[in-house]
């Protein structure tokens, strides 16, 4: 039961979440830029809208793929609210990235072919500083049980703020934020039109926007795990924390530009190693 | 009791190779060939299921020796005299010494040495029946593919002449010395298959007798007739100072407070396993093994010779843990674990990529053994089995694509799954199975992860968190060339029919352990780490084991569900947007000046970041400075007793 319900409200409400969420994005980043912006709920409507079209496709196998991509990434965040290992979720969250990948490429389409190997290689960037946080957690924690690490006595944070800064930072990554949305942009008609969305048309963007959504509440509930122990008030403080990280990552994608990804891929390993690294070695050597 | 089966095996392919050698009609020779294939493969069984209904328990054979090690004696003055011939013929005299000197040494304590105490030469037990297993079904089926393979090999290539008695011949020494290393016991005989397994790579790398293999070939050569060096000082330090020459013994005396001879002999035999599991700085020779006929790559790269060191060090690993041999084996493992997977991503010959994966993936097995805690052999037994079964299975169907294709290259595979779409399926499969969530190298991947945290070794995290990254770039960009849609025509399918059951029986066996995997930890893998360290601490418990078996049920069932779903709902297909238009079938576009022009996908390989000429020599730099620092700390603080 105790599983149950958190698996439970992930399925229905993680999207909802995911798309208030996007919809704040969009009005925050309106007025950073002096626009009045969208109402709150565009997302939803924009997926809605998406989802009555036809289904537009280059090769019909992106159908299967993308669908693939949306169950696995969804039972991958069942599987983390659900309390099993973080490293399990972790490793089946790098394959259902793979069917993202499959997608994009089968069409044989330049743009998406090129924004999926951007893909690849923000994968190959963030991958180790989420894999380290997981080490981190099992180290300061003793477990990469999920609902272990929830109800130890102190926050994880308070050991772990290296894996922490390396965690937000690669956050960036995920969320296709610019400077590193290199993948996918955000605005049209850029180098790469739209990447590796180029060409998933009505139905299937649907899809992927949603697959999206249960993601990103995947990694925020990942953020979540620094910052949640036995009391029942550090709730409120990871709700405050993923707030404010949200905020952060808006304020930078509208104050940067893109980054090329040779140099995300070089600063997000550094981060990594530097941040990630110390605070590794310092709770190794205090264990 | 008696096992008639050991001896059979070792010397059944031996007298194979002879025939194979004698019979120069193809037909008769084939036939054979498959004949002993098959019963290579059914006697493996037959001597598992022996040793099962005797209980598994471990047992040791052969007390009294003194004919057969006058003529293991023998043999290795024989291999002795072929490598001194060969090396002087092809102008590269000095190698020979590596071998003249090792030999020499062996047959001066066999002949004028000390009196060594009786020991059971073979010892049968969970790891070396494993080994047996390996080597029994993936190194005949090799051979089985081989026989096809070669036919064509031949006739495409008709400069090279025409030897293939000369091959079969190798092929069989090759798996006769494997079931000899793998099941002897006695120092002295497993130095005697340890040198066989060098020269039978060496004459298979050099089967084409052109330049560059002459060139491979001796490389491979010496890099391995060094490691038997060190080997060979390694065993008779040994047996001159306590006065046997088994590996139980010296692993024994190895755990907990070791005698300066053990530590030194465990050392060197350590090694030596390095080098023959090819690990930097002794990487090159097998990236060099590339230019053989396919066969001799699965077989050198994927059931057998490189996992000669590995089982060596897993041997050795109880006397490993926590020491500094054990601290030197699981950084130059690890090392070699993250820089050859980055130089993979930098390959776009498909072999090398394998070549370079091989040597990765060795890399963290290899790591695995030096922590030398019955967690990672766990995780380095099960990377063992999978990758033995997805490398040979990958390294087959690039050799049989390639006889199709006329070529290797990665970027010559766009589209592959319409233009050649059985092999193309298999090497799905079996690129799959080396880093995807459902199978098993991953899930033992993540294991080596927790294990090495568990075991307070940072560098080997940072190793495994970095290099498992880089190692589904590799990967996941070839499966995206295999899948991407393609107008050019299909290719017609030459792979002989042999060839395509051995392909099918790796690709069945890939999937089967894939569900078997929790039972085969339960039932074999365990006991194998109750004989090793006497406990056995599962690092995935049983309960996250059958999470896995649904989830793997799961990963199988939704693409194919979805597949199923999406099949019948309408879709409307559009031209890809290409900025230029797009002439009509997906392949060109009109350029700005009104030429058409096509298009070409090619994938990311950061040559200039990545390639092997960039970061090769400095890996091979660090990797030799941290040997030849950390053997002379190890020497000295065994010999000064512990001052350092």
């Amino acid at each position: 039961m105790n599983q149950l319900i958190p698996m439970m409200c992930y399925l229905l409400l993680a999207p909802l979440c995911g798309a208030i969420m996007e919809g704040f994005d969009r009005k925050i980043s309106a007025r950073m830029q002096r626009r009045v912006g969208p109402p709150i709920l565009q997302p939803i409507y924009d997926v809605i809208k998406l989802w009555k079209k036809q289904v537009i496709v280059v090769e019909k196998s992106q159908n299967f793929l993308l669908l693939s991509y949306l169950l696995l990434t969804v039972m991958t965040g069942c599987m983390f609210f659900a309390g099993t290992d973080l490293l399990m979720v972790l490793f089946v969250l790098s394959t259902s990235a793979v069917f993202l990948y499959f997608s994009a490429v089968i069409s044989g389409s330049p743009m998406s072919t090129m924004g999926a190997l951007r893909e690849l290689v923000q994968d190959m960037a963030y991958e180790p500083a989420v894999l380290l946080a997981a080490v981190g957690f099992y180290l300061t924690t003793g477990t990469f049980d999920v609902h272990g690490i929830m109800n130890s006595d102190v926050s994880a944070i308070v050991k772990m703020p290296g894996f922490f800064i390396a965690f937000v930072f690669v956050l960036t990554i995920k969320m296709r934020k610019s400077p590193f949305d290199s993948a996918q942009s955000h605005h049209p008609h850029q180098e790469l039109v739209k990447g590796i969305t180029t060409e998933m048309g009505a139905k299937n963007l649907a899809f992927f926007q949603i697959t999206e959504w249960y993601e990103i509440i995947l990694m925020l509930g990942v953020e979540a795990l620094f910052i949640v122990n036995k009391n029942p008030w550090s709730w409120l403080a990871a709700v405050i924390v993923i707030l404010l990280t949200y905020f952060l990552e808006i304020l930078i994608d509208n104050t940067s530009a893109r980054m090329k990804w040779q140099d995300m891929l070089k600063l997000s390993w550094i981060v990594t190693l530097l941040a990630g690294g110390v605070n590794l070695m310092a709770l190794m050597l205090i264990r | 009791m008696d096992m008639w089966e050991i001896p059979f095996l070792i010397c059944f392919p031996l007298v194979v190779s002879v025939l194979m050698f004698c019979i120069r009609i193809n037909k008769i020779r084939n036939a054979v060939a498959y004949v002993s294939a098959v019963i290579i493969m059914l006697m493996t069984g037959v001597l598992t299921v022996h040793w099962g209904m005797n209980g598994f328990a471990p047992a040791e054979f052969y007390v009294e020796t003194e004919l057969v090690d006058h003529f293991i004696l023998g043999a290795e003055i024989l291999l002795m005299l072929v490598v001194t011939f060969l090396s002087f013929k092809y102008n590269r005299p000095w190698v020979s010494l590596l071998s003249i000197v090792p030999t020499a040494v062996i047959a001066w304590l066999e002949l004028e040495g000390p009196e060594l105490d009786a020991i059971s030469h073979i010892k049968v037990d969970h790891l070396s029946i494993l080994m047996c297993i390996i080597i029994g079904i993936i190194g005949s089926l090799i051979v089985i593919y081989a026989v096809g393979y070669m036919h064509g090999y031949q006739h495409y290539h008709t400069e090279i002449p025409d030897r293939r008695y000369y091959f079969f011949m190798i092929l069989f020494i090759f798996l006769g010395a494997m079931f000899g290393f793998v099941l002897s016991d006695s120092l002295l005989w497993i130095d005697l298959f340890w040198e066989t397994t060098s020269v039978c790579s060496f004459l298979l790398i050099g089967y084409t007798q052109q330049e560059e293999a002459i060139h491979n070939s001796f490389r491979a050569l010496w890099m391995n007739l060094l490691g038997g060096c060190a080997l060979c000082v390694g065993i008779v330090y040994f047996a001159l100072d306590q006065g046997t020459a088994s590996l139980s013994v010296l692993v024994e005396q190895g755990t907990g407070q070791a005698p300066a001879s053990v530590q030194v002999a465990i050392a060197l035999i350590a090694f030596a396993a390095l080098t023959k599991a090819a690990q930097l700085p002794f990487s090159k020779w097998l990236l060099g093994a590339m230019v053989a006929p396919t066969p001799s790559s699965a077989l050198l790269h994927s059931a057998t010779m490189v996992k000669a060191g590995i089982y060596v060090l897993f041997r050795l690993a109880p006397a490993m843990s926590g020491n500094m041999t054990g601290t030197m084996i699981s950084f130059i493992g690890g090392f070699t674990f993250l820089s050859a997977s980055i130089m993979a991503i930098a390959q776009s010959d498909g072999k090398k990529v394998l070549a370079m994966s091989t040597i990765s993936n060795l890399g963290l097995m290899v790591a695995c053994a030096g922590v030398g805690r019955p967690e990672t052999i766990w995780a380095g037994c099960f990377l063992m089995i999978f990758h033995a079964v997805s490398k040979s299975l990958l390294f087959q169907d690039i050799g049989a694509t390639e006889n199709s294709l006329h070529s290797r290259d990665v970027e010559e595979m766009h589209g592959l799954l319409y233009r050649l779409p059985v092999l193309a399926l298999f090497m799905f499969i079996g690129i799959c199975g080396m880093f995807l969530a459902p199978f098993g190298m991953l899930i033992s991947k993540w294991a080596a992860l927790k294990a090495s945290v568990d075991e307070n070794n940072i560098i080997l995290v940072f190793f495994i968190c970095f290099g498992s990254a880089t190692t589904s770039f590799y990967w996941t960009k070839w499966l995206g060339k295999l899948i991407a849609h393609t107008n050019r025509p299909p290719v017609r399918d030459i792979t002989k029919k042999n060839e395509m059951i051995s392909l099918s029986i790796h690709a069945v066996l890939m999937l089967a352990l894939c569900i078997l995997f929790p039972f085969l930890s339960s039932v074999y893998v365990e006991p194998l780490l109750m004989e090793m360290f006497s406990e056995s601490n599962q690092v995935i418990s049983n309960n996250v084991l059958y999470i896995l078996i649904i989830l793997i049920c799961f990963f199988f069932a939704v693409p194919f569900l979805a597949y199923i779903y999406e099949k019948n709902v309408k879709t409307n297909k559009k031209l890809s947007y290409m900025n230029g238009i797009n002439t009509g079938k997906n392949d060109a576009f009109m350029g700005s000046m009104g030429a058409e022009k096509e298009l070409v996908l090619a994938n990311l390989y950061f040559k200039d970041i990545c390639g092997q000429r960039k970061l090769m020599n400095p890996s091979i730099a660090i990797t030799t400075a941290v040997i030849i620092i950390m053997m002379c700390m190890i020497i000295a603080s065994a010999l000064g007793g512990g001052m350092i």
